[in-house]
């Protein structure tokens, strides 16, 4: 099993959180894997990249056309990041609008849970949903409850299930 | 013990490791990509087997001495910092290489090639090559955790301070990593007088500089930490690959995809200084060609010097920048004759960073570009160096230089008669760190300065450590608070006022004063504290009100609240010329309200 993953998006969108439930998803699983995270002055509102690989690797960063997989918060990023994947890398989008690659406004789903940031789980459902990722619905849902502050852990399981269940 | 994995960060996984190998003093100065080492201490410090004083000290000059002193003690002692922090903690630093040290003593200064969030990419290996201290460079968050333990029993051993340098690649990678059970070492404090050594005067220099040498050429033989070779199925003969540091992880990804894994040899470079001599002596003997993969100087390229290098020297190997995998790709292929890879596209930057929705750092720049729009505007490293997007910082240099800066300026222009408004801008943290004595120098040399102190209460841009007016201890104990306002009266400042920022009409009243104040005839320094709380601090933002913000039809398109102003919550919706606030992102602070010209922001009712 091996997969490269990117989640793109822009400082205080929860990319960090997306990164750490799919990395943990890894590491119940028994399998290896390495992220590497942007912290530091981008946090403040700039382009933030996670990588995530699973598998036998030695290096966290991804070279350009090799991710399968890319987890977009922020449309704006597409340009930035959409080199990294591979041709037929799949692509998930947090958009209101049309455009490349499965799109769901995640952001507006989001919003009617009560907290915008949570658009980051939505998106996570959805390519679970379609699965897209190494792990499965009930993975996700066992790394979600180990990493979100106990008070929010309904809530973010629900943003997850909105993004499976959703209609897009 | 059952062994336990985890996903640690790497910074987690340097903390842990400083637990697990029986640290018992842990100062640091917090730094991007350093930051998160000290805080895994704090985080972990209920599973350490002995008890553990940590602190966030005012400066890495400071922590490390606070370190070292703990070392001639016995005990385990560590000083965190980032690559520039080196640099503020050079003086000890230098000299402890000829005394050395007790206890097992480390140094992690994190680097950071790119750079990412730093003000330089110096490469803290090359520092270490000029003070002759052994320094090690792990390639994964996991062998730099394996590193710290074997870092203390070798600076036992040769009673030699050793650094352990990740980079920002390693500080900010998260990996499966195990966990151990916290050393129990049970010693106690015991201070062994030697003046001779403690307080080597010039006279004990020379045999201490000899041990010191000598010592360098026993460790660079020391069998755990020689370069490690994997070796090549004979098929590219006299070739070899040299890493180190995360270059050799990304090197060693490639050569899987490329099927290259066990076709030529490679070896992985641990501690980078001091080489072992016999190492180098081998690769001259045994490859006529050797590529050196190494962020960020030409360290070990320097020491091997081998007549086929390539690497940086002959530029062959980017000088400048991050080693990343595509860069090393693109190295590989010239170097072995392999099918270029295909040309990158350039580099889109992406959104750029700004000061939060709410900032006050971001209503104070506002109205200081508003009150001086001809003013000189020295800065400083934190958050508050955003106020580059309102035209309010002109320079950023290092931690606390923006008061001599300002008084740099002030004396160039005051000498031919004018001056300008000069407004220096410092945070609450870097001037606890390095202003105060530029402070007292600004005074003592009559220079008319405006400093505005930008008090957030916090070190903000690393995430929030405590900051000594607050009073807390790095473990949340309360302390202390030692108050800014009476060190800068102390300091000679006879013009001190203090205002919330989200007072716009009273602050600028009191810049307007101040410059008034510098150029009256008694006039000298005018401090301004600017005190309002990091709104990243939910308390922060609980304790003050939140307005429903709109922007209504009246608004004419003139941008300044969104250019001007740059709040990130505001954009303009070109299609009507109109500003548009986020919902998601605004904060209902209502600093933006007083800025449009044609009162078009308004609050529909208080929360
Ligand atoms: S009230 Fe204005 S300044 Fe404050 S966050 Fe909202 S848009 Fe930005
Ligand atoms: S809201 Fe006011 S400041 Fe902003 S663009 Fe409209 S008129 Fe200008």
């Amino acid at each position: 099993m091996k997969q490269q993953i990117i989640v793109s998006g822009i400082g205080g969108q929860g990319v960090l959180f997306l990164t750490r439930v799919i990395a943990q998803a890894a590491v119940n699983r028994g399998l290896p894997v390495l992220t590497s995270e942007t912290h530091g002055m981008a946090q403040r509102g700039g382009t933030v990249l996670s990588t995530i690989k699973v598998g036998n690797f030695a290096s966290p960063l991804i070279r350009a056309g090799q991710a399968d997989l890319g987890l977009l918060l922020w449309e704006e990023n597409l340009s930035v990041h959409r080199a990294l994947l591979k041709p037929e890398g799949r692509l998930y989008l947090n958009a209101a609008s049309a455009g490349p690659g499965d799109r769901i406004d995640a952001s507006a789903i989001a919003r009617d849970l009560g907290n915008a940031v949570l658009a980051n789980l939505v998106l996570l459902g959805l390519a679970v949903r379609q699965q897209a990722l190494f792990c499965s619905v009930e993975e996700c849902e066992t790394a979600i409850r180990q990493l979100a502050p106990r008070k929010f852990v309904r809530q973010n399981l629900e943003a997850f299930h909105q993004g499976l269940n959703r209609n897009q | 013990m059952k062994q336990q994995i985890e996903l640690l960060m790497g910074n987690e996984a340097i903390g842990r490791g400083l637990i697990e190998a029986g640290c018992q003093i842990a100062a640091a100065y917090p730094g991007t990509p350093s930051t998160e080492i000290l805080q895994a201490v704090i985080d972990h410090r209920e599973q350490a087997a002995e008890p553990l004083h940590i602190e966030w000290s005012v400066n890495e000059k400071i922590a490390f001495e606070v370190a070292l002193a703990a070392s001639y003690t016995g005990k385990r002692s560590v000083a965190v910092m980032k690559q520039v922090g080196l640099n503020v903690a050079a003086d000890p630093f230098m000299r402890t290489a000829y005394l050395g040290v007790k206890g097992g003593m480390l140094t992690i200064v994190a680097d950071d090639p790119g750079p990412h969030s730093s003000q330089n990419e110096q490469d803290t290996r090359l520092f270490c090559l000029q003070a002759r201290v052994p320094v090690l460079d792990p390639a994964s968050p996991a062998e730099a955790k394996e590193l710290v333990p074997q870092a203390f029993e070798l600076s036992e051993k040769y009673e030699m301070n050793l650094v352990l340098r990740p980079t920002t690649r390693i500080c900010h990678s998260r990996q499966n990593v195990e966990r151990q059970k916290p050393l129990k070492l049970e010693r106690g404090a015991n201070f062994e007088k030697d003046p001779t050594r403690w307080a080597a005067t010039p006279a004990f220099l020379p045999p201490l500089h000899r041990r010191l040498n000598a010592n360098l050429e026993k460790i660079a033989r020391e069998p755990g930490l020689q370069p490690r070779l994997t070796k090549g199925d004979g098929s590219r003969p006299r070739v070899a690959l040299v890493a180190s540091g995360i270059a050799y992880a990304h090197l060693v990804d490639l050569l899987d995809e490329l099927n290259l894994n066990g076709r030529v040899d490679l070896f992985q470079v641990l501690m980078p200084y001091p080489l072992n001599p016999e190492f180098s002596a081998r690769l001259r003997r045994d490859y006529s060609r050797v590529l050196v993969l190494e962020e960020t100087y030409p360290v070990i390229e320097l020491q091997l010097a081998h007549p086929g290098t390539v690497g940086k020297q002959g530029g062959a190997v980017p000088r400048e920048g991050e080693l990343t995998p595509d860069i090393i790709h693109r190295v590989l292929a010239e170097f072995l004759d392999l099918p270029a890879p295909p040309e990158l596209p350039a580099q889109k930057r992406g959104q750029r960073p700004s000061l939060c929705p709410g900032c006050p750092h971001r209503a104070a720049f506002y109205s200081i570009r508003q009150c001086f729009p001809k003013g000189i505007f020295p800065s400083d490293i934190g958050c508050y160096t955003l106020g580059l997007n309102l035209g309010a910082v002109d320079t950023v240099h290092c931690m606390g230089a923006c008061i001599s800066q300002g008084v740099g300026f002030y004396q160039s222009y005051a000498q031919d008669g004018e001056f300008p408004t000069i407004v220096v801008t410092i945070g609450d943290s870097t001037f606890f760190h390095a202003g105060i004595p530029a402070l007292i120098n600004a005074v003592i040399q009559q220079a008319r300065i405006i400093v505005v102190i930008l008090d957030n209460a916090t070190t903000a841009m690393t995430g929030g450590q405590p900051v000594p007016h607050l009073g807390l201890a790095a473990d949340g104990r309360k302390t202390r608070a030692v108050a800014i306002e009476p060190l800068v009266r102390a300091s000679g400042v006879d013009f001190l006022e203090i205002c919330d920022p989200y007072d716009k009409p009273r602050l600028e009243q009191l810049l307007r004063q101040a410059d008034s104040y510098i150029r009256s005839d008694r006039g000298g320094v005018a401090v301004l504290i600017s005190r309002h709380g990091c709104i990243m601090d939910p308390a922060v933002r609980k304790a003050q009100p939140s307005w429903q913000v709109s922007i209504k039809e009246s608004c004419v398109g003139c941008r300044r609240c969104v250019d001007a102003f740059e709040c990130p919550a505001l954009s303009m919706d070109s299609e009507q010329n109109i500003a548009r606030v986020n919902p998601d992102r605004c904060i209902g602070c209502g600093t933006c309200i007083p800025v449009c010209p044609v009162d078009a922001i308004i609050r529909e009712g208080e929360e």
